[in-house]
């Protein structure tokens, strides 16, 4: 009776462990063989002309996504310029000058706007730049980009200076360093490599954003005139041509899946190279 | 701005008296207080004026409709008649058919990279599973379109004999459909739920797992039956995060779901979410109520994963992580 019992329960953990292996392969295979099929079939269908060409008309073949790449750089930089600083200097806030009840409310908020859906914050774009301006703009879709890079720049910010040790504040302040001087001269140096690393991770993030994009910056098949006037960007392009209905736009979507992930898992496993070599290891 | 210079130590010694205001502008403390604090401070103006203009743009749909708004399933821009139900129930059925698929594979996964595979594999798939986390959207939908929808198509026969019989499963399929949408849904939370859940597992201390196998419990039961329970409240955080990023996904179940606004009891007819209509109907909504309309859902939107998102930050780390 105890061997028979004793026998169930060692078939039960085999049993059990087996199917959480298959799990793990299940995942991980899918996962793998989506991805393969993307490089597979983006390479193939990645030409010269992708990166130097302007989209061609419906019914001609050929052509690029020159425009759109020039494009989703342009909206990069607005968005860095409005989204680092402010959550670099939040960030900043958090570490050094803390405690309060005020960092929990912004903590508690900067939280809440990372968990804003992205089209939601493509509204608040759309309604802030679009509506008064009544067009389309590379503007608004920097704005939008831009939000959306401020909860992460705050939070890998903070941890990355909370990882300095206070031993270096302290030291800079014996020597007589004003706080404001330790900060800049000693704290943010120390904690550098994490910050930088931090950016190019949230950079990668919103690189990939289309949701935000698609009533901001609109789209564009030539290049834009300006950065009040509507732009093209590299998922959007992505958006646009999988869902027509021809099948050299289906290449061209896939070409430009390919260079859009390529970039981003490029940037990712640098960043986590840094990171892990680093041994700060937070996020 | 209330600065309250109380927490600026200075480079002043005992013996000097304390450096006057001004002088410590100058030395750039308070300067440098002003700054960040400003900083912090529009992080919180901008996300007010977020909910602001959602609110008052949404003003004349919620005005016309009322709470009727999210419980009547007419949308009918050509006659400026509104309801979002068959949007809310797109979103949810998506979503919990995501987590129907999501969370054993999942949490399956997270136990066996956890506790059971070499830390070597653990970690490598870990890392090659945290890369996928990274996958834009768009990019789930591009496969989902081309590669995911055709496999479908392949394996709806079997579904239907296995299945057919309930009303979940009947009805023609034509490839976009909630189905689809929650598979694709699936695949895009299972790297979530997976590196969540495998760092809660691994932080349940050593100890309990000795004890268990000490008093004789098998690899399994020392997982299922001490380790789980202990680290329960992190995996259904993780969970819960996933469901928050599924409400809001747009571009992945905007090219799968098939962009249909009617509630139907079968999962393989086409349907609509609340992310997908505002995406596909945004720019081309003619007239204010129309728009606002649009931006009413956003809000709706906006309420739910809000409310997801702080019950799974609860769940993981408990509210002491704001304070310290």
């Amino acid at each position: 009776m105890t061997n028979l019992h004793t026998l169930r329960r060692k078939a039960v953990n085999i049993v059990m462990l087996t199917i959480t292996g298959l799990c793990t392969l299940f995942a991980a295979g899918t996962l793998v063989y989506i991805l393969g099929y993307l490089f597979v079939h983006g390479a193939t269908s990645l030409t010269w002309d992708f990166f130097t060409k302007l989209p061609t008309p419906v019914g001609e073949s050929g052509g690029g996504m020159a425009n759109a790449i020039v494009g989703s750089g342009k909206l990069l930089l607005l968005a860095s310029l409005f989204g680092i600083p402010i959550g670099f200097l939040g960030g900043v806030y958090l570490a050094e000058f803390g405690g309060t009840t005020f960092s929990y409310v912004i903590r508690y908020v900067t939280d809440l706007l990372n968990g804003v859906p992205s089209i939601v914050i493509g509204i608040f774009a759309y309604t802030m730049i679009v509506l008064p301006q009544k067009h389309f703009s590379t503007l608004a879709g920097g704005l939008a980009l831009g939000v959306m890079m401020i909860p992460i720049a705050v939070r890998s910010t903070e941890e990355f200076l909370r990882a300095v040790p206070n031993s270096l504040r302290e030291g800079a302040m014996a020597l007589g360093a004003s706080k404001a001087r330790s900060i800049l001269t000693v704290v943010i140096p120390a904690a550098k490599n994490g910050i930088m690393t931090g950016i190019m991770l949230n950079l990668a993030r919103v690189a990939g954003e289309t949701a935000p994009l698609l009533f901001t910056s609109f789209g564009n098949r030539y290049w834009s005139s300006g950065w009040d006037q509507p732009i093209s960007a590299l998922p959007v392009m992505i958006f646009t041509y999988a869902i027509a209905p021809y099948e050299d736009w289906h290449k061209q979507a896939w070409a430009a899946g390919f260079v859009l992930l390529s970039l981003i898992l490029t940037i990712n496993i640098i960043a986590r190279a840094i990171l892990s070599s680093n041994k700060h290891v937070a996020r | 701005m209330a600065a309250t210079p109380t927490t600026v130590t200075t480079s002043a010694g005992p013996a000097r008296p304390a450096p006057g205001y001004l002088q410590r502008l100058r030395g750039g403390d308070e300067a440098a207080y002003i700054i960040t604090f400003m900083a912090a401070a529009s992080i919180l103006a901008i996300t007010g004026l977020l909910v602001l203009e959602l609110y008052t743009n949404s003003a004349a749909s919620r005005s016309k409709f009322g709470w009727n708004f999210l419980f009547t399933s007419t949308w009918d821009p050509v006659n400026d008649q509104f309801g979002a139900l068959p949007f809310i129930y797109g979103t949810v059925v998506t979503s919990f058919l995501a987590l129907l698929l999501g969370i054993p594979l999942g949490v399956g996964a997270a136990i066996f990279l956890a506790e059971l595979a070499p830390p070597k594999i653990s970690d490598g798939l870990t890392f090659l599973i945290e890369l996928l986390a990274a996958v834009p959207s768009v990019i789930y939908g591009l496969l989902g379109v081309f590669v995911l929808i055709p496999i479908l198509r392949e394996i709806e026969p079997y579904l239907k004999a296995a299945f057919g019989w309930t009303p979940f499963f009947s009805g023609p399929f034509y490839g976009v459909s909630l189905f689809s949408a929650g598979v694709v849904l699936a695949v895009m939370i299972i790297p979530f739920i997976i590196s969540i859940s495998r760092e809660v597992i691994l932080s349940v201390p050593g100890d309990q797992r000795e004890a268990a196998l000490a008093l004789g419990a098998t690899r399994w039961e020392a997982t299922w039956d001490i380790i789980v329970p202990y680290a329960k409240k992190g995996i259904m955080g993780s969970i819960f995060l996933a469901l928050a990023r599924s409400l809001g996904e747009t571009m992945a179940v905007t090219m799968v779901v098939g962009n249909d606004p009617k509630i139907k009891a079968s999962l393989l007819a086409p349907g609509y979410s609340i992310a997908a209509v505002i995406a596909n109907e945004f720019t081309e909504a003619t007239g204010q109520l129309y728009t606002s309309a649009l931006i009413e859902l956003g809000l709706v939107l906006f309420a739910l994963t809000i409310v997801i998102n702080g019950m799974a930050r609860l769940m993981i780390i408990g509210a002491d992580k704001y304070k310290a």
